[in-house]
């Protein structure tokens, strides 16, 4: 059987925010873009993020050249992917365990990296946010906000796909194809099917971020990325409506994101090996409810939905140094070019960053690939809008529950945590073929909410079933997994509610359907 | 679930107790019998996970009768009832509050204005045509109850009576219906009560603001409570019982203005343990046996129907337990949830139906009992069962008012 082929000028590797990026960079400057990941789109570290769109002012005393990167992507997300951010406002507060005296190097620094800083009083800040810690000290306001992982790096594709980019999720790269002195492109294999892909590109992008050096090893170059573990927690409503931050140096626990329906604690930051396993421990996630305290005090006591971790592609720039404190890195990105670095031509690795710089990152990668395809076209990220954020409206919190309120009623609700109608389910199905239970979750937040699936799994899954997208056995496979997933997250955090609820899901799984033993 | 007043917040964030297990909606009255609510979890709970506080992203909230069975079922300990009350007035001071709502939720002005000029006011109340434009404009249904306004108020009388002294003193909370439309009540909770041998203290008082904060008005709501428990607690009165007769305003004192309405005058939280409702006060008296039992027969049928917002004070049902002690009445406790109404909800043009779908059951439970009177704590659902089924609705204290002898 001949093999499938692709003639591409630039391959990705790498589906999250960074390659994304760089294919709608790509696309916009006229290459043709094929975009590859081992699983779905953003579902490595940019999928495991807590949403914080940064103001800068996090690094503003640590990492000031990381800070004004911060800041000057943040005002242009703020213009092109403005459904993808809701704009819900930053707060630095001072807390009872904070040095009184970081305000002001805060302020100072935030004034150097040009970050639009006011301060307010106490009493403000806590008319803002009520259950803000009473006893905070001092309060500044920044242009922090949310921004959705997932819909930027969908907008992201559905923009380079317009323009003629080929997008492969579930394929992983096998081996790089290369001549003595340049790599010439992918041997790919769709992780569903079995089957294998070749694909020719002018040029190839590493873009796989604390995978990185899995792929530059391929072409045999070395890249010294360090994945750094951080875990978040998800709890189960808002507890605020701004991001709230301790004015601190940066450490674990001192955010809480208000993202979509959730608020999200962060973080840690452990260096580690592998970035594939990094399971969270039980003494993490009890530091991180403990430190939530000290911004919204009765934290610990409220729900939590759901644990994971991530893993950040921090690349020390000053090479060779063993890294132990992974808070010490920057979070400044870096472009190697493999032909100057190692004498691999027509490869380059983008990583480190953050994601609110993750169009500086694919344009700074793109302008070195640009050079290399000898193309004179310029980026234009900064003020094309992607996708859906034509209008610049930011999203908003209340738009599912307004739009179900205009909802036929005979369109029931599918996942009611999260307010996906058939109708919605039916329409997504309708945009792409090759779905996958879990795939459905990151377009629609099936599963993601309170009952982390418990209502709706079975939904999904017999409504796939009814239209044909999978039969009988795939149906209880693809709910048994989405099962096991979902409780991956949940087991760790067992407790109080969340407890209950999963005994409740558990009856249903088990008691009602017995998934483990249907017949697969 | 707990008998506790929750802090505001505490009320928002109960909904973290939410396991989807679908009892309120189950046992909500109005989402059974109209699409247009789609369930108290749906707009509670679910919803409120989608609120910020800024922009309202509700509608069907606002078909929420607010009869408060979705929290008392809540085998999780949610505020549902909580949360969707205060969701609706978000909504409304968003999209304005129509004047129909404005004038509904002031019963004290309807009150006033119609005493001095009573049988005119009532006649108009009664006419037809009156009513049809009354739909037509306002938006009041025309079949709806209203209430006759009373030539004389209640605290006139209880101006001009002579007092009773004793030892044992306690204020009474009457309410605007005995105010404006029954104080007939009125004079019966205090012919009652001194016969126990209390001293009545009637304090001048107003409107608790309950119909307003159940119309989503909070800031006149919150305005009408605190300045009702200043007056509740005028020097001398310090640590007695309150009683209230009006068992949906006797709620609002004890919880529902802290929960819904966050009010966090210390001045009302203090009043607020203090309030009884006039039922619970007595079956106490009796259980301690302090409550005279010289009950004379009493040979009528009796069907007895438990409000909500009496259900909701967690009490049990006391005007049962009590009247059971009264010789020869046959009682038969309704075993219904709502007649339908919940305050204003049932009087207005768009829910007129539903609330007389909602009462239904207990309409034709009571024509099936075929009783001589039905007793039940709450006005505004006497209102709507006399009108619903004919038969004259009273207080179950006019009942334990004839058993002690009056007539």
């Amino acid at each position: 059987m001949a093999l499938s082929q692709i003639e591409t000028d630039l391959l990705v590797i790498g589906g999250g925010s960074t390659g994304a990026g760089v294919a709608w960079d790509a696309a916009l400057r006229g290459l043709h873009v094929t975009l590859v990941d081992r699983g779905d789109l953003a579902t490595g570290t940019t999928g495991r993020f807590h949403g914080l769109l940064h103001s800068g002012g996090r690094y503003v005393v640590k990492d000031p050249s990381s800070a004004r990167e911060c800041a000057s992507e943040n005002l242009i997300l703020r213009r092109v992917a403005a459904d993808c951010i809701e704009d819900t406002g930053g707060l630095f507060v001072t807390t009872p365990v904070d040095d009184p005296a970081y305000a002001d190097r805060f302020v100072e620094g935030c004034g150097a990296a040009d970050i639009p800083v006011e301060e307010i009083t106490v009493g403000a800040a806590l008319a803002r946010e009520p259950r803000l810690n009473p006893r905070i000290s001092r309060a500044f306001v920044v242009p922090d906000a949310s921004i959705d992982a997932w819909k930027t790096v969908w907008a992201c594709v559905r923009g380079a796909t317009a323009r003629g980019a080929k997008v492969l999720p579930y394929h992983q790269v096998m081996s790089l194809t290369m001549t003595a002195d340049a790599v010439t492109g992918a041997y790919l294999r769709d992780a569903r099917s079995g089957e294998q892909l070749r694909v020719r590109a002018r040029c190839t992008v590493n873009a796989a971020g604390a995978w990185s050096r899995r792929v530059a090893e391929l072409a045999g170059c070395e890249v010294g990325v360090v994945p750094g573990k951080g875990i978040m927690i998800a709890m189960n409503h808002r507890v605020v409506n701004t991001v709230v931050n301790r004015c601190t140096m940066p450490g674990d626990g001192d955010i809480i994101v208000p993202i979509r329906t959730v608020s999200v604690i962060g973080t840690t930051d452990i260096p580690v090996s592998d970035p594939d396993h990094i399971d969270p421990t039980r003494e993490e996630i009890a530091e991180m409810m403990e430190a939530g305290e000290a911004l919204v005090p009765g934290f610990s006591q409220g729900r939590a939905l759901r644990v994971w971790a991530g893993a950040r592609p921090l690349f020390p720039k000053t090479t060779g140094k063993q890294v132990s404190d992974t808070r010490e890195v920057t979070r400044s990105h870096s472009v190697l070019d493999h032909e100057a670095l190692d004498g691999v031509g027509n490869f380059l690795t983008i990583t480190g960053g953050k994601f609110t710089t993750f169009r500086l990152m694919a344009k700074d990668a793109l302008d070195l690939a640009a050079r290399k395809l000898d193309l004179s076209a310029e980026c234009t990220t900064a003020t094309v809008p992607l996708p859906d954020s034509e209008s610049k409206r930011f999203y908003w919190i209340g738009a599912r529950q307004e739009e179900m309120e205009h909802e036929a009623p005979d369109d029931p609700l599918i996942c009611e945590c999260e307010l996906v109608s058939r109708g919605d389910l039916q329409a997504a199905l309708a945009r792409r073929s090759d779905w996958q239970l879990d795939d459905l979750r990151r377009a629609l937040r099936i599963g993601m909410g309170p009952c982390q699936g418990g209502f709706c799994a079975f939904r999904v899954a017999a409504t796939l079933h009814r239209d044909g997208q999978y039969d009988r056995l795939a149906a209880n496979h693809a709910l048994g997994a989405f099962v096991e997933e979902r409780w991956k997250g949940v087991k760790l955090i067992s407790w109080g509610d969340q407890l209950r609820q999963t005994r409740l899901d558990q009856w249903i799984f088990q008691g009602i359907l017995d998934v483990e033993h249907l017949p697969k | 679930m707990s008998t506790e007043a929750l802090a505001p917040f505490e009320v928002r964030s109960s909904l973290d107790h939410c396991i989807k297990c679908t009892v309120c909606e189950s046992s909500c009255p109005v989402a059974a019998v109209t699409p247009l609510f789609p369930g108290p979890k749906t707009v509670g709970p679910q919803a409120e996970r989608f609120r910020a506080g800024d922009h309202s992203p509700d509608l069907s909230v606002d078909y929420c009768s607010g009869c408060g069975i979705c929290t008392r079922v809540c085998p999780q300990g949610v505020r549902i009832a909580e949360i969707n009350s205060r969701a609706r007035a978000e909504m409304k001071v968003e999209r304005g509050i129509p004047m129909r709502d404005q004038i509904l939720a002031r019963p004290g002005y309807m009150g006033k204005a119609g005493r001095p000029v009573a049988p005119l006011f009532n006649w108009a109340l009664a006419n037809p045509v009156v009513r049809l434009l009354g739909e037509r404009i306002v938006g009041v249904h025309r079949k709806a109850p209203v209430p006759l306004a009373a030539s004389r108020s209640f605290s006139y009388w209880a101006g001009r009576r002579r007092r009773f002294l004793a030892p044992r003193r306690v204020v009474y909370f009457h309410g605007c219906s005995t105010q404006h439309f029954e104080p007939e009540v009125g004079k019966k909770v205090v012919a009652v009560l001194e016969h126990n041998g209390f001293q009545v203290l009637i304090p001048k008082q107003d409107c608790c603001g309950l119909p307003l904060q159940s119309n989503g008005i909070f800031g006149a709501a919150r305005r009408y409570v605190e300045r009702l428990a200043t007056q509740l607690s005028v020097p001398g009165t310090e640590g007695l019982p309150v009683i209230a007769s009006s068992t949906s305003c006797g709620l609002m004192l004890k919880k529902e203005a802290l929960e819904i309405l966050g009010v966090e005058d210390g001045h009302l939280a203090e009043i607020s343990k203090r309030t009884y409702d006039l039922f619970e006060f007595l079956l106490e008296l009796h259980e301690r046996g302090e409550l005279r039992t010289d009950f004379q027969p009493v040979p009528l049928t009796v069907a007895y129907h438990a409000p909500c917002q009496q259900q909701n004070q967690l009490i049990g049902k006391p005007a049962l337990d009590l009247l059971r002690l009264v010789p020869a009445l046959r009682l038969v406790e309704m075993d219904r949830l709502c007649c339908g109404i919940a305050g204003t909800y049932g009087t207005k043009r768009e829910k007129y139906d539903i609330a007389m779908r909602v009462g239904e059951p207990l309409f034709a439970d009571i024509k099936t009992a075929s009783p001589d009177l039905v007793a039940c704590d709450s006005e505004t659902c006497r209102w709507q069962i006399a009108k619903a089924t004919g038969v004259t609705a009273v207080h179950p204290l006019e009942v334990l008012y004839r058993a002690y002898g009056g007539s």
